[in-house]
């Protein structure tokens, strides 16, 4: 079990100086995933004020370090190519907290780039995987099935029409957000109540708007010492607290459809940064789904299981509600490549700066975020706080 | 998409093996543990329940009685070989032993009203032309 004292004591000793997205997100077929990476690792690294050659760590999650150090030409001492779905890269966060405090390294980066949307290199299943044999010859196949598997469930155990409410504000109140961000695919475009329940069947009881986006997209994180974050030329963010694990991979092996490993995530990452739920001023939380958010929700301990229709009623996680979510936009309509858990990260330090433009809480001190990969298989939750 | 794609078949592993052969028979075999009597799904080459470290595994034919766990209707296919299919009702089911199966529920309109969790199901055998058995359930 994670020694909590111990972990008390690795809180803050490491900060994120870089942030960045790949330079166009979105429907990009002319830029390789590889491309991605490569874009957002040059953004975030000048926004720390570094350079690729004072990188001496790559975590990444898709693909090996092996690729992404030699396309870009740099050569780590230490590598973490950890790889279990979109929460890897919140993981390579607490990671990269772990090593730089060792010694291991002093600047690390972390990088993502997928082509989703233009399908360009997609990641291939191993067909000696347990799924190969149990699920895909069923149709049961990507997470659209699973996750509304575990949704209807869900409804089963706590009410169909109040979760199906839920999942409509999650829907409505992410699309605001979107609003308010250039940078989202649904900057643009608008959407309703209405919108959200005469929107086609993708896997019932999912419509699609409650399906995250499938876009082009790249996002990378640069991490040093608290004695070099002194430098950086935007500010950094301090890394408090930190979470990871899984507890099966496919949809039919999952303990328990409605409780996510968030449940353990959530309290530790929260415990190890010495905060309680009631002082964070963001939750920047995976939503693949409406109902991925529901249920994170609760397990993270926001709120208590079957709670979570009440926790978001009435447009509270919108922009001007008391608990702001996924400000960005989040994967329902900023953008979602495939493994979109490092655009939590991003967002969070950049509202931790002040640097989140019209989208900018009035108030943004200390922010959860939350990944979840693979078949709300894997989460991996940091806890981090402004300087 | 004419639906004309494979589907995807089943890739055994020699643990598992029993299990395939078993549906070829119309008959479901499953692992248990000799320790503590807990059945286990998938095959495995241990028993993911110990009493004492003993992980040994016995092979049990199951009754084939079983309740439906959760549901999702595909209205989009996720693989070209299921476009024909679509829509179509994907399954956990949970059987009389206590454990959770993937699989398709067939044999009636996939519309969400059609559907029950709980409602009592039994096995049909798909015998697949190219020589694999799925283990599908309808309402019993």
């Amino acid at each position: 079990m994670p020694n909590i004292q111990k972990l008390k004591n690795l809180s803050g000793k490491a900060h994120i100086v870089g942030v960045g997205e790949s330079n166009k997100l979105g429907k990009v077929p002319e830029k390789s995933p590889l491309a991605h990476h490569s874009e957002a690792a040059v953004n975030a690294l000048d926004d720390a004020g570094l350079q690729l050659s004072d990188v001496d760590a790559l975590f990444t999650a898709g693909w090996s370090t092996l690729d992404v150090a030699e396309y870009l030409g740099i050569h780590p001492r230490y590598t973490d190519s950890t790889s279990v779905g979109g929460a890897s890269f919140v993981i390579h966060v607490a990671h990269a907290l772990a090593a730089i405090a060792a010694g291991y390294c002093e600047v690390a980066l972390i990088t993502h780039g997928q082509s989703g949307r233009s399908d360009r290199a997609p990641i291939p299943r191993n067909p000696g995987a347990p799924a190969s044999q149990y699920e895909t010859p069923y149709g049961i196949i990507g997470p659209p099935i699973s996750y509304a598997m575990a949704a209807r469930r869900y409804m089963h155990e706590y009410g169909e029409d109040r979760t199906r409410q839920a999942m409509a504000e999650i829907a409505v109140s992410t699309r605001k957000w979107a609003n308010l961000n250039p940078m989202a695919y649904f900057y643009d475009k608008t959407t309703s109540f209405d919108d959200y329940h005469d929107s086609r069947w993708v896997a019932w009881p999912f419509h699609l708007l409650d399906c995250c986006l499938v876009t082009d997209a790249g996002a990378a994180i640069v991490i040093t010492t608290p004695e070099r974050a002194r430098d950086a030329k935007n500010g950094s963010v301090t890394i408090l607290g930190a979470g990871e694990g899984h507890d099966h991979s496919m949809i039919s092996q999952m303990p328990d459809l409605t409780r996510a490993f968030g449940r353990n995530t959530g309290p530790q990452a929260i415990e190890m940064a010495g905060v309680s739920h009631s002082d964070l001023d963001l939750a920047m939380i995976y939503d693949s789904f409406t109902y991925t958010v529901l249920v994170t929700l609760e397990n993270l301990g926001f709120c208590g299981p079957g709670e979570g229709p009440d926790f978001v009623a009435s447009q509270r996680t919108a922009p001007g509600g008391d608990f702001p979510l996924n400000t960005n936009g989040g994967g329902l309509s900023y953008t979602h490549p495939g493994m979109y858990g490092i655009f939590t990260v991003v967002e969070a330090a950049r509202q931790l700066r002040g640097q989140a433009g019209d989208r900018q809480l009035d108030k943004c001190d200390l922010a959860l975020a939350h990944g979840t990969g693979g078949l709300l298989s894997s989460t991996g939750t940091v806890v981090l706080g402004a300087e | 998409m004419t639906g004309n794609t494979p589907k995807p078949q089943p890739v055994p592993q020699p643990e598992s093996d029993r299990y395939w052969e078993g549906l070829k028979n119309e008959e479901i075999w499953l692992q248990r543990s000799v320790a503590t009597g807990k059945f286990q799904f998938y095959p495995r080459a241990l028993a993911i329940e110990d009493a004492d470290g003993n992980r040994e595994i016995e092979w049990v034919q199951a009754t084939g009685n079983a309740e439906l766990f959760t549901f999702a209707i595909a209205h989009i296919a996720p693989h070209p070989g299921f476009a024909g299919d679509v829509p179509y009702i994907t399954a956990l089911v949970k059987l009389e032993e206590d454990v959770i199966v993937p699989t398709n529920i067939v044999g009636i309109d996939p519309e969400p009203e059609n559907l029950q969790i709980g409602m009592q199901l039994k096995p049909v055998f798909k015998h697949h032309e190219r020589g694999h058995t799925l283990l599908m359930f309808t309402p019993a």
